[in-house]
């Protein structure tokens, strides 16, 4: 089996970020960025599934301009075979990102996609689903365990209240939740390797996708400040009582 | 093999670096750029996640560094920020602010305002360009050493200990880094560099280190009060006559002010909170309306070296080298030490490499070419400034000006140090402060603070902060001196909370640590030692 792990380079989840002066979006200047850690639990459980013997090959892609090759050295750094880099310089809206990532697939022609089920910059939470649809396969979004089981993938999803087991036939894609595994720490010896492997490089009008932005940003704000004030109650009746009688809320 | 015998992998290369700051890229960028022969394998460790995530400086930066380093600096765009000026020296008392006139040292004219994270960044990635391999989230945690005792390398620590040290399941060994030369460039009072100075006893012949802490906001400001490249310093209040300090307002590029607070670690009264006391700076009539309407973006704190010359240790020993604040070079009236990194970082790299060349294992010649430089016309002359202020600060004020203008730092004796432990006074014997309440505005509390610095450490490792004797806080730290501890920690890592028994027991919150390391020079029974902690972990500054 062969599995290509998409994965995205977003500002670090213990970075507090800023918004740009003008509204138009977040400082990403001088920022910390890392990869996105849903896509780290993606390139994890690939890496897995080839150290148990379920895949031959794991191949680490994302879509962006050059500083994103550094999440496919980390992606390399953390056991990946190969990495590609379809060039943007502009960021893609999901769609955009979901008709790269088939074209990638039709080129490589894997068993499996795996990658994060959101990225945590702007959570759209989209390109796995349109990637299945655009290559017409079954989907399996929201994994919190994967197993291979005669031919198909057992897939454990994480849904409201509960658990939902799906068996997927392959070829897939397939998103992850952090629940899915913890992802190892990344060995210094492997890294030195991944910074000496070569990055293939895509562009996009080689994969004849259509980039066009669909939508408009109309501005990016921060959430108003919360009103300072709260107070700290002996119990937790006395907690129900006030919200009962005193705010009338339940 | 590691401390419980677990294998590690081994790398070798002719030089490591240890810290990526000013010193440790200088010495690695210019090693590689040296001519003759094939350049060195260089490679730098760094614990933070990424260069610049543990640099904090003012920072008013003196190109006569990069001049050297880079002398095409300007034509690459290095980010050394805005020229500097126009400039202010002010004495403050609580309400007034008494223009002086700007003491030479301080003269700005020519320097430039901005980030030391930044001109990190920038100078990280012409070191990778020119073939230096950087690894940041990679901290060095041990010295090696072969079997004649000559250092070798070092090792990264473990990653995914468990609280109690055994190993977890996504437990990963350390790796040891073997080199045939070890830079220690980790800043001010580096735990490798501590190690080092104790094992081949290179303070025999220099006076005790002693250290300020540094402690800095960067805020937004309306764009009519920000005068980019204005540098204003102010003496006195809001700290007594007998603590030694200063606060400082520097106007970067971009609406940025950074305003900060330098507060000697040498003061005496354990009530003292140099965080409340940057708190209380920012309300001054003087300072108030500059940033009032502004927006507070960053917070850090860090300590800065404060011996000068006399507190420089010998630079080599077996298998390596000392740079930058991990020695000692700032020069203190000048509150400058980016400068004297870089070069302290070049004449290293030319000692390593005639070292190297010529198989010699240590590069002894480095304390000579230190001598027979600018280091030692600019640092020696002023050596005597700082220890006169604890005199006070008019006699310190007063001396400086009759070394400066008088003795020209030709004064034939040279002032020593006491460590900055020995310093505190009981805290009966000491007037509490009372701060003020933070207005959630202008003042804050540490912890909102915090959120700025964004400081993370990994949880359910081992505590990096180790109490040698876990009874002393207890029985010292509160019993004598009040807890000062919770006063001298910019990262609210220490609070005392009564045990079952009613007695006062020390809560370390490692987590909020900014590795500033002030408690490893403050603490009065030298009870606290910082160890490294994993890879990646600490604050994350930005543009600090």
């Amino acid at each position: 089996m062969k599995i290509l792990v998409a994965v995205k380079r977003v500002v670090d989840h213990n970075v507090r970020v800023r918004i740009r002066a003008d509204g138009t979006g977040v400082d990403t200047a001088n920022t910390r960025m890392a990869m996105n850690p849903f896509d780290e639990t993606a390139v994890e459980e690939a890496v897995r599934l080839r150290e148990a013997g379920d895949a031959s090959e794991v191949v680490a892609v994302t879509v962006g301009d050059a500083g994103s090759e550094e999440v496919l050295r980390t992606a390399l750094a953390f056991g990946a075979d190969r990495a590609l880099r379809v060039d943007s310089e502009a960021p893609l809206e999901p769609l955009a990102v979901s008709k790269a990532l088939a074209a990638v697939a039709g080129r490589e022609q894997p068993d499996l996609v795996l990658m994060g089920k959101q990225a945590i910059d702007d959570d759209s939470n989209q390109v796995g689903q349109m990637l299945a649809c655009h290559l017409g396969w079954g989907q399996a979004t929201f994994a919190c365990d994967v197993a291979l089981a005669d031919g198909e993938l057992h897939v454990v999803r994480e849904v409201d209240g509960g658990k939902r087991t799906l068996a997927v036939a392959l070829p897939a894609v397939v998103t992850t939740e952090l629940e899915l595994n913890e992802p190892r720490y990344i060995k210094l010896p492997s890294l030195m390797k991944a910074k000496r492997q070569a990055i293939e490089r895509l562009g996009l009008a080689e994969l004849g996708v259509d980039a066009t932005p669909r939508l408009e940003l109309l501005g990016v704000s921060e959430p108003l400040p919360r009103e300072a004030g709260g107070e700290r109650v002996d119990s937790v009746a006395a907690l129900v009582d006030r919200l009962r009688n005193e705010a009338g809320v339940i | 093999m590691g401390s419980d015998g677990a294998e590690r992998e081994a790398l070798a290369y002719d030089v490591v670096v240890v810290g990526g700051g000013p010193a440790g890229l200088a010495t690695a960028l210019h090693l590689v750029q040296q001519g003759g022969g094939a350049p060195p394998s260089v490679c730098v460790l760094e614990k933070g996640a990424a260069i610049g995530a543990h640099l904090l400086s003012g920072a008013v930066v003196d190109p006569l560094g990069l001049d050297e380093l880079l002398p095409d600096w300007r034509q690459r765009a290095a980010p050394v920020g805005v020229p500097a000026g126009p400039e202010a020296f002010r004495y403050l008392t609580g309400r007034r602010a008494w223009t002086l006139p700007t003491p030479p040292q301080m003269d700005s004219h020519g320097h430039y305002v901005g980030s030391l994270g930044e001109l990190g960044q920038w100078l990280a990635q012409v070191a990778e360009a020119a073939g230096v391999e950087i690894y940041p989230g990679f901290p060095a945690a041990e010295v090696l050493y072969d079997e004649r005792g000559a250092v070798c390398g070092v090792a990264t620590p473990d990653q995914g200990r468990q609280a109690d040290g055994s190993p977890g399941p996504a437990f990963e060994p350390g790796v040891e880094i073997r080199a045939r030369q070890t830079v220690l460039a980790e800043g001010a009072h580096g735990s490798l560099t501590q190690a080092v100075i104790r094992r081949f006893d290179l303070r025999r012949e220099a006076q005790p280190q002693t250290y300020g802490l540094g402690l800095k906001e960067l805020w937004e400001v309306p764009p009519e009060r920000h005068e980019p490249g204005r540098v204003e310093h102010t003496v006195g209040w809001p700290l007594d006559t007998f603590t030694y300090g200063g606060g400082f307002l520097y106007h970067l590029d971009e609406r940025r002010v950074a305003v900060g607070l330098v507060v000697g670690l040498d003061y005496e009264n354990p009530y003292l909170s140099p965080f409340e006391e940057l708190q209380r700076l920012k309300t001054h009539p003087a300072i108030r309306p500059l940033l009032e309407g502004g927006r507070r973006v960053g917070y850090g704190a860090r300590l800065l070296p404060e011996g000068g010359w006399q507190s420089l240790p010998r630079l080599s020993f077996p298998g390596g080298v000392l740079v930058g604040d991990a020695a000692g070079f700032v020069n203190v009236p000048r509150i400058k030490g980016i400068h004297t990194a870089l070069k302290s970082g070049m004449l290293a790299a030319e000692a390593v490499q005639a070292a190297l060349a010529e198989g010699r294992g240590e590069a002894d010649d480095l304390g000579q070419r230190v001598e027979q430089g600018w280091l030692r016309t600019e640092l020696y002359p002023v050596r005597n400034i700082r220890p006169a202020f604890r005199w006070g600060l008019l006699p310190g004020l007063a001396y400086a000006a009759a070394e400066t203008y008088l003795l020209r730092g030709r004064a034939p004796w040279t002032l020593g140090h006491e460590p900055d432990c020995r310093q505190l006074r009981p805290a009966a014997r000491s007037r509490p402060i009372a701060y003020p309440e933070p207005d959630g505005r202008l003042t804050f509390d540490r912890l909102s603070s915090l959120l700025l610095a964004g400081t993370s450490h990994e949880e359910g490792q081992p505590c990096h902060l180790v109490l040698l004797d876990p009874e002393i806080p207890t029985r010292v730290n509160w019993a004598v001196y009040g807890g000062p501890e919770t006063r001298y920690c910019p990262a609210a890592v220490y609070s005392y909370e009564p045990d079952a028994q009613g007695r006062q027991r020390l809560r370390i919150e490692a987590i909020n640590c900014l590795h500033c390391k002030a408690c490893e020079i403050k603490d009065p029974a030298q009870n606290i030692r910082w160890e490294v902690p994993q890879g990646g972990d600490g604050p994350g500054y930005q543009g600090m």
